[in-house]
């Protein structure tokens, strides 16, 4: 197995907050890593550093084993991490369409409508996105992450909003995606990540609390007490 | 003259200039502060209140004084009156929006400045102060009434500030400016604090406009002078803090005076508008304010 | 591009050709203006229109190419193409360095700190008076107006040779704008137009691509002022002023912002009006507002916009 992404003792700090503090954290090539976590527990600041949106206070991030820290966000989609808003974020006032072809880098020509397809929006390639009803605004989202042709695909709390039928659909849609990328997803729904993920990072208080696979983090008793509950 | 009395006028013009600017930015930070609209026909106001006062002074028979407190009441009534249109028709029609607000208020500040050459005329009005007091120092003698202005002017500035913050109406305004959302769900009638404070920012430029007016002419384009003045010291003070603004009216007025007198008033103004450009690019939250949340 | 899109831009230079066999001595003279100042519109809107960023200070640099080649003329003894050449790299380097620092502001933030740079160039042609002749400006001479080229000799004081040399340059800024708009660059403006964050996270230099919107929109304007100074033989500080920052604006709003003709129907409509209204009152800017403020509150796609709106989804 290879690492595809390394964060070494990355941390961010608001003023006196410490949304994140030292994580060290990898992720390998080819796998579904979900980081879960209560509200507050940093997972939001997390990917954000990842994706570049906003600057460490210290710590390296390591991709395909160079160091993109430096990196401002456009170059870090430019090598391949992709990165779905968790509001989406999508432009309104285009057709789904050039949506997608900008996310090829192919606006105003013929890009591949492929990634439609992918995400089952094929036949609305022609429409104001805007005007999609909302779970199909999201999934143009994630047609846009895949229209990128990531290596680390991050969705970022996906299923937020979306019906049970939507959410079945999803799981599909990942498990597909899967095949090909590497993907980052940060997500509420434990049902689906417990079934998504190979393996699961908890994030509590800006650090990492656990690490495993679905079953070792739902028997981790510091899971459980932070976290799930009584399960 | 020597170069210590040259300096001396320097700073007694320099703090004139300071209250001119901390009076004539007031309204326009203030309506800033709290509706974050940017008013562009805000020299426009100061240039009716101006003409106002001028129009007052002719009109009035018993001397400048009477004329002086006919404006003081006139003025600022018939500018907010005129500012209360505006926001019912205009800004409150966009919605607040920031940019269609300052297309909107660039159309306004011509439709003003155009009507205002075809109602009085392009010609240049003097205003008399209502009393010629002169102060004799022993190198150059000094117009009482500037010195007046500058009281006037540190009068209103507590004015406002007391308002602001030890009144029930100041923090009203004040919840109204961290968040219209919340102003709304504590049962605030955002939409009427807005009209009043748009038209309160009207009032005071008026006010300031007749006190300022005798120490300059009233003319239809003196407008642009009194709102690029406003911007920077409301910028480099930092958008919406009075006490910024009135910090950096002060910094702004002595170095302009000093400037002026010993180099040239262009020269300035033109530092004075780079630095505003340099401090926005820079330190957009200005030289005393804190960062946005 | 379509047949349709190359029929109508053309039809329309095609049409301001035709115009000089038929209009009147004054209406010829009108025209070129408008012509001229429809180039700075143009590259207006590339800014604004379809970056979305929207410039109170653009004068500077219709001033910087109106000054540019005024003095290279009178001053530095240039011949009238290398005082085009001259002014244009002006544009270029004024506007890059302005750039650099004013993209740095978003929003209204942008819009002041704009404003304010142009009103220290203003100020700066004042203070210079020496030089620039402030309010009663540069007139240039006509036999500095007189230069050779390609073996023929080529006087600008000539309003008919005047006439087809703006045509020409409108032409010019008319395909290098439909160039721009359907190039890449052009869809990934109008993408930063609609959704800023969006377009970085798909990997787009957002800062370079504003910066090429604003560079080439500075040199448009610096261009137009150039061709201004030269074919009118006068720059005044008057051009430089804030007035001249609104009216871009103005003319894109009123014709269609990110529409490809648009400025340039609003140039000439808006002077039409202007023309009309001053034929019975010195207050013709009271026009100017008026119609700003009927746009924004009523009609803020422009005429061109609404067109496309309403009939003609392929306008580009």
């Amino acid at each position: 197995m290879t690492v595809l992404l390394e964060t070494r003792g990355l941390s961010k700090n608001f003023g006196g907050l410490k949304a994140v503090s030292d994580v060290n954290f990898r992720v390998e090539k080819g796998e579904v890593r979900a980081v879960i976590g209560p509200n507050g527990a940093g997972k939001t600041t997390f990917v954000s550093l990842i994706s570049g949106r906003i600057a460490p206070s210290a710590g390296t991030i390591l991709f395909e084993g160079e160091d993109v820290t430096e990196l401002p966000a456009y170059a870090r989609v430019q090598k391949g991490i992709a990165y779905t808003f968790q509001i989406t974020s999508i432009y309104q006032n285009l057709s789904v369409a050039e949506n997608v072809a900008l996310a090829a880098h192919q606006p105003g020509g013929r890009a591949s409508l492929e990634p439609l397809a992918r995400v089952g929006l094929a036949d609305r390639a022609s429409q104001i996105a805007g005007t999609l009803a909302y779970g199909h605004q999201r999934l143009l989202e994630v047609a846009m992450g895949l229209a990128l042709k990531p290596k680390l695909l991050i969705l970022d709390e996906p299923t937020q909003g979306l019906s049970d039928a939507e959410i079945d659909n999803f799981i599909t849609l990942v498990r597909d995606v899967a095949r090909d990328e590497t993907v980052l997803l940060i997500e509420h729904n434990m049902p689906l990540v417990m079934e998504l993920a190979h393996r699961i990072t908890v994030l509590d208080r800006g650090s990492i609390l656990a690490e495993g696979t679905p079953q070792e983090v739902h028997a981790n008793a510091a899971v459980q007490a932070a976290y799930l509950g009584t399960g | 003259m020597g170069f210590f009395p040259h300096l001396l006028l320097a700073i007694l013009e320099g703090t004139v200039a300071a209250a001119v600017l901390a009076l004539s930015a007031l309204g326009l930070s203030l309506v800033f502060g709290v509706m974050r609209v940017v008013n562009v026909a805000h020299g426009e106001f100061f240039m009716l209140g101006a003409m106002l006062a001028w129009f007052v002074a002719k009109s009035v028979p018993g001397g400048p004084a009477a004329g002086f407190v006919v404006a003081l009441i006139v003025a600022p009534l018939a500018v907010g009156a005129l500012a209360f249109v505006t926001e019912r028709l205009l800004l409150r029609r966009i919605n607040y929006d920031p940019e269609a607000t300052i297309v909107a208020t660039i159309g306004l500040m011509f439709v003003i400045q155009q009507l205002a050459l075809t109602v009085f005329g392009a010609d240049a009005k003097a205003v008399s102060a209502p009393f010629t007091y002169r102060i004799a120092l022993p190198w150059f003698g000094f117009s009482g009434y500037k010195l007046f202005v500058v009281l006037a002017s540190v009068a209103l500035l507590l004015g406002v500030w007391w308002v602001l913050a030890k009144t029930k109406l100041g923090l009203i305004m004040r919840v109204t400016q961290f968040d219209r959302e919340t102003a709304t769900a504590f049962g605030i009638p955002v939409n009427q604090v807005y009209s009043a404070v748009f038209v309160a920012g009207a009032a005071l430029v008026a006010i300031a406009a007749v006190l300022i007016v005798p120490i300059q002419q009233a003319h239809y384009l003196m407008g642009l002078d009194p709102l690029l003045m406003s911007f920077i010291v409301v910028i480099i003070g930092g958008l919406g803090s009075i006490k910024g603004s009135v910090i950096a009216a002060i910094i702004i007025g002595l170095s302009d005076g000093i400037i002026s007198m010993f180099f040239s008033p262009t020269l300035a103004s033109i530092i004075a508008t780079l630095a505003v450009a340099l401090v926005l690019v820079f330190r957009p939250q200005g030289l005393f304010g804190v960062p946005a949340r | 591009m379509t047949a349709r899109v190359l029929l109508l831009h053309g039809a329309v230079i095609v049409a301001l050709f035709l115009l000089q066999f038929v209009a009147s001595d004054y209406a010829v003279l009108t025209a070129t203006r408008i012509m001229v100042l429809a180039v700075y519109a143009l590259g207006y809107n590339i800014l604004f229109g379809y970056a979305g960023l929207l410039s109170l200070g653009h004068a500077m640099f219709f001033a910087t190419g109106l000054y540019a080649a005024a003095l290279g003329v009178t001053r530095l003894g240039m011949a009238v193409p290398e005082a085009f050449l001259f002014a244009a790299v002006c544009g270029v380097i004024v506007s890059t360095v302005i750039g650099l620092i004013a993209l740095r502001a978003s929003g209204v933030a942008f819009m002041i700190v704009t404003l304010m740079f142009s009103q220290a160039a203003f100020l700066t042609v004042l203070y210079f008076g020496d030089i620039t002749r402030g309010d009663e400006g540069i007139v240039i001479k006509d036999d500095q107006r007189v230069f050779s080229l390609f073996g023929h000799v080529v006087n600008l004081a000539d309003p008919v040779l005047r006439y087809n040399i703006a045509l020409v340059f409108l032409a010019l800024a008319i395909a290098a704008c439909l160039a721009v708009v359907r190039s890449k660059i052009g869809h990934v403006l109008v993408a930063i137009r609609e959704n800023e964050n969006r377009t970085a996270m798909l990997g787009y230099d957002v800062k370079r691509y504003k910066l090429i919107a604003f560079v080439l929109s500075g040199s448009f304007a610096a261009f137009s002022g150039a061709a201004y100074a030269l074919l009118f033989a006068y720059a005044g500080s008057t051009l430089a002023s804030i007035q001249y920052s609104i009216h871009p604006l103005l003319w894109t709003l009123l014709g269609g912002a990110a529409t490809v003709l648009g400025p340039v129907l609003g140039t000439a409509l808006m002077f039409l009006l202007v023309d009309f209204a001053s034929g019975f009152t010195s207050a013709s800017l009271l026009f100017v507002g008026v119609v700003l403020i009927l746009l924004v509150l009523f009609f803020p796609k422009g005429i061109l916009g609404t067109l496309r709106q309403r009939l003609w989804r392929w306008l580009p």
